[in-house]
């Protein structure tokens, strides 16, 4: 029982974080709750769903799943950035100079144009996953793993690593941390304000994608209201962590994953959603920036 | 009488000493400096006085009172007022809503008085506008009263805030760079309009750039560098202390 | 400066920001989800309306002057007759309120059960624009007080059998206490933690609602709750709830007005200027702040009660973070701290959803991207001061 909660944890933690690192790369940079962030998840599941069906329709798949696995990988990956970096120019770049709360209303029409569309055009029924790796898995101290699982705890590690080595040793991570810490004197020292954003939306929205395309894989359902609730987890688990910090969303999110299906095990699973909200609040109340963030003073 | 008194007052952000064990006393009706090159620690040390930092070490008493720790509309209770550095007014509300609302430490009708309008709410209310007004005329702003307070040109705006802190009725009032970016004859106006306030019987401290305004109006000043006070005394004084040319030069000269 | 004008001038900009571009990109976004044909139109579609707002662009500057020296010419007009234009405010204030109050006499059933819920929705933004608009607190979960009070009635009612005037008082003081404890610890926090607290509150309390089986029947909600009574008489007639509510709403605004040109009113705008410099004139900023956010939840209490007396019935369907997201676009699309615009605000959110029925399913979609084009292009909303300053 423990042991299979903890890898339940550890696999909804995985995907929580890919897409709480989409909220704290935004957040960090622009101050932006990107409540659209959300969607683009469930758009990758969606995609997901639609490439695969395209990709056995026209035999790819029965000639090689893997490639047509790939492919679809990438696709999604593509369109989803393409996503973020779109609804960046139209909804929230005209919006840059506007009161706070002017773009994150216009992310919430984002976040509800979005779900409408695509409930109006697959519809508001749940959309099945094809079954493609069943239930095959390994033994691990007496409890079953399946391969999706492994899938999903290794490749978030992946590319979690990997982000963090980004922001960390590239030009392109430097110069986000750089317009994290402040916009003018990024600019001044001739960093590109609107490539480093654009990059974030992208790079965020490709995280998650994946997630989306993982969690379709595991549940091997997908509805179009899927977005809102993950979203507002993952984005429960960026604050958690401190919203604006990287390593805090990952934290956030393993911990979130963790917390809910502990929680729904020992306790009570009715309540799964709430456990996060109470446990964030109770961590606001003790420490109002959150896990890793570090407390403003604002300059007076 | 002293009116305020400040005992070792120190404060670290982290590892960086911003303020370290400063005292000094301000006489009662007098005008002080506070000056120093940049990063001596004024507007800090401003914001421990008025509560909006908590000082790491050290007291602050006003008239006997201690004022360490409490909150920033506490102490405005008492009677110290402030302006700020970088300009902070209530920028959508017009010029006489922004005196108006700087006497609500000194007005206290409640919600049922409002929603019914008694004859105290009427009455105090009659006597917040007259006020506000008043307040205006003294900083020469009455004819702007219904002007939205974001739209004033710069000097205006650095006087409406001084009207904001008059109408706390302070006894103490405490002015962040009165006169940073202001022509000449805008920093001659400020000096007169600084001594009138001393003449209404105000304490006045400042922090000041301009020598010749600290030199002109100033009993006593106080230097910081670095954090630490390194003279106190009359301009005659401190316009000749080797330490306070030191500070402001360097070392060569 | 030469760099940029250079770069807007280079072939590829050019090209990336043609109508073409912009068309193809989009339709070539949407392909998957709706296949070929689709896109296509979309694409013709797209370009057609991209290249006309690129030459209405060129044109606009001189659009700009037409209208400006149209407006000019207005004013000149109305500074002429000013005097003549309060007689006529007045005019226009006396034929609204024939038109508010006979509505039953003319009205559809249909339209004034409209109505009716456009007064509860009114009363509930007004409650949401006492703490975003005023106060200038985020509250994303502001539904939870509407439910509380909707609840509180539906179950003192079938649970003790109490009546419309007992309840109300006993529902709307319950309200505005866990406004007070939410806001407890909820304001310590910064702006969008607060956003984002308040939204886990309104979260936390419809799960409740929907899981405890036992105490609030889950999602089969509560039914049979009674009508108010007023001196033995029941209100069930649409037509009698209708004035009903108009007092209420007529209250709301009347106390709401005059709480807001008092020394508390301009305290709560003080804060969402500059709390610093609000606590700096001897504001207690978290008293206020707290007083704003009990304030609002008593009317969303209110609010919610009347909700209760409508329906006869409550159900945790009602009170979703949809919800939640709607009030505040009511508040945001009137101004925000606008009070005749949160009215205008309320009314036209829950008029256009009922007009556009014909193309219900387009309605979401048109709601969502009218809320970006709304951000852009007017920000301060019908009625709102012009860029009314919000900060976390």
């Amino acid at each position: 029982m423990f042991t299979q909660q903890l890898i339940n944890g550890l696999t909804l933690g995985g995907v929580y974080a890919l897409i709480a690192l989409g909220y704290t790369m935004v957040y960090g940079i622009l101050e932006l709750i990107n409540f659209a962030h959300g969607e683009i998840y469930m758009l990758g599941a969606y995609l997901g769903i639609i490439f695969l069906g395209f990709f056995t329709a026209i035999g790819l798949t029965s000639y090689s799943l893997p490639l047509a696995l790939i492919l679809t990988f990438i696709l999604s990956v593509i369109f989803c950035s393409s996503y973020g970096f779109t609804i960046e120019k139209i909804a929230y770049k005209p919006l840059r100079n506007a009161p706070r709360l002017s773009p994150l209303i216009s992310a919430i029409g984002v976040s509800i144009f979005l779900q409408n569309y695509v409930m109006l055009t697959q519809g508001a029924t749940d959309k099945i996953f094809p079954h493609l790796f069943e239930k095959a898995g390994i033994e691990l101290m007496g409890t079953r793993v399946t391969y999706t699982q492994i899938f999903i705890i290794a490749a978030s590690a992946i590319l979690m690593l990997s982000l963090n080595l980004f922001i960390t040793k590239t030009r392109m991570g430097k110069a986000m941390r750089a317009v994290a810490q402040d916009k003018v004197m990024a600019s001044l020292v001739g960093i590109n304000i609107n490539t480093v954003i654009s990059a974030t939306f992208i790079i965020g929205s490709g995280l998650a994608a994946v997630a989306g395309l993982m969690v379709a894989a595991y549940y091997g359902l997908v509805n179009y209201s899927i977005g809102y609730i993950a979203g507002i987890k993952a984005f429960t688990a960026a604050v958690l962590g401190g919203i604006g910090s990287v390593p805090g969303a990952m934290f956030g999110g393993i911990l979130l994953g963790l917390i809910e299906s502990f929680s729904a095990a020992y306790i009570s699973s009715e309540y799964k959603d709430a456990y996060a909200f109470i446990i964030l609040i109770i961590i606001l109340f003790i420490k109002p920036s959150g896990l890793f963030g570090k407390t403003q003073e604002e300059k007076v | 009488m002293y009116l305020l008194e400040v005992r070792d007052l120190t404060k670290h952000f982290g590892g960086i000493r911003a303020i370290e064990e400063v005292r000094f006393r301000a006489k009662e009706g007098s005008i002080m400096s506070i000056i120093g090159p940049n990063g001596a620690g004024k507007t800090t040390l401003f914001n421990c006085l008025t509560g909006i930092t908590r000082p790491t070490k050290g007291a602050i008493s006003f008239f006997d009172m201690e004022t360490t720790g409490l909150k920033p509309d506490s102490i405005v209770k008492l009677g110290v007022a402030r302006t700020f550095q970088n300009i902070r007014l209530f920028r959508e509300m017009t010029v006489i809503e922004n005196v108006m609302v700087s006497q609500h430490c000194r007005t206290r009708s409640g919600l049922l008085s409002a929603i019914i309008r008694s004859n105290n709410f009427r009455n105090e209310e009659k006597t917040i506008k007259e006020k506000a007004l008043e307040y205006l005329e003294l900083v020469g702003l009455e004819a702007y009263a219904d002007t939205v307070a974001g739209s004033l040109p710069y000097g205006s705006q650095k006087r409406l805030e001084i009207a904001r802190a008059i109408a706390t009725e302070p006894r103490l009032i405490l002015l962040d760079e009165p006169t940073a970016g202001m022509n000449p004859q805008e920093t001659g106006e400020m000096m007169e309009l600084i001594k009138k306030l001393q003449e209404l019987g105000k304490t006045i401290i400042l922090i000041e750039h301009d020598m010749k305004v600290v030199m002109g109006i100033s009993e006593n000043i106080v230097v910081l560098d670095h954090g630490v006070k390194i003279a106190e005394g009359a301009p005659e004084e401190i316009r000749k202390n080797p330490m306070v040319i030191e500070a402001y030069l360097g070392k060569e000269h | 400066m030469n760099k940029a004008v250079s770069k807007t001038d280079s072939p590829i900009h050019r090209f990336t920001h043609s109508p073409f571009f912009i068309a193809l990109w989009l339709a070539l976004l949407f392909l998957p989800f709706k296949g070929l044909k689709a896109a296509g139109i979309l694409f013709i579609v797209l370009f057609a309306a991209v290249s006309m707002l690129n030459m209405f662009k060129k044109y606009v500057g001189t659009m700009k002057g037409v209208f400006s020296d149209f407006k000019q010419y207005l004013l000149g007009r109305s500074r002429i007759k000013l005097p003549e234009s309060k007689t006529r405010s007045i005019a226009l204030t006396l034929l609204m309120s024939v038109v508010v109050m006979a509505l039953p006499f003319y009205g559809h059933d249909y339209l004034i059960d409209i109505a009716v819920l456009s007064g509860i929705y009114i009363i509930l933004a007004q409650g949401l624009n006492i703490v975003v608009g005023f106060t200038g607190l985020l509250n994303l979960g502001f539904v939870a007080f509407y439910a509380i009070g909707a609840y509180s009635y539906a179950l003192l009612n079938t649970k003790l059998g109490m009546g419309f005037w007992a309840s109300l008082p006993l529902s709307v003081m319950l309200v505005t206490l866990s406004g007070f404890i939410l806001a407890i610890p909820a304001l310590r926090l910064r702006g969008d933690y607060l956003a984002i607290v308040t939204l886990g509150f309104g979260e936390i309390v419809r799960l409740v609602l929907n899981n405890w089986d036992s105490f609030t029947k889950g999602p089969n909600g509560i039914g049979g709750i009674e009508p108010p009574n007023i001196f033995g008489m029941q209100i069930s007639k649409l037509g009698h709830f209708y004035y009903f509510i108009i007092i209420f709403v007529l209250l709301a605004v009347f106390i709401i007005r005059r709480v807001s040109a008092s020394r508390i009113g301009r305290a709560w705008i003080a804060i969402r200027e500059d709390e610093i410099a609000s606590s700096s004139i001897g504001i207690n900023t978290t008293a206020y702040k707290l007083y704003s956010f009990a304030f609002g939840a008593f009317w969303a209490g209110l609010a919610g009660v009347l909700f209760a007396a409508k329906m006869q019935f409550v159900s945790p369907e009602s009170f979703t973070f949809m919800e939640s997201v709607l009030v505040l676009c009511m508040v945001i699309l009137g101004g925000l701290g606008s009070i005749p615009g949160v009215v205008l605000g309320a009314i036209i959110l829950v008029m256009l959803p009922e007009m556009l029925r014909e193309v219900q399913l387009y309605r979401m979609l048109a709601l969502g991207s009218g809320l970006v084009m709304l951000m852009i292009f007017r920000p301060q909303g019908l009625m709102g001061g012009k860029g009314v300053s919000f900060r976390g």
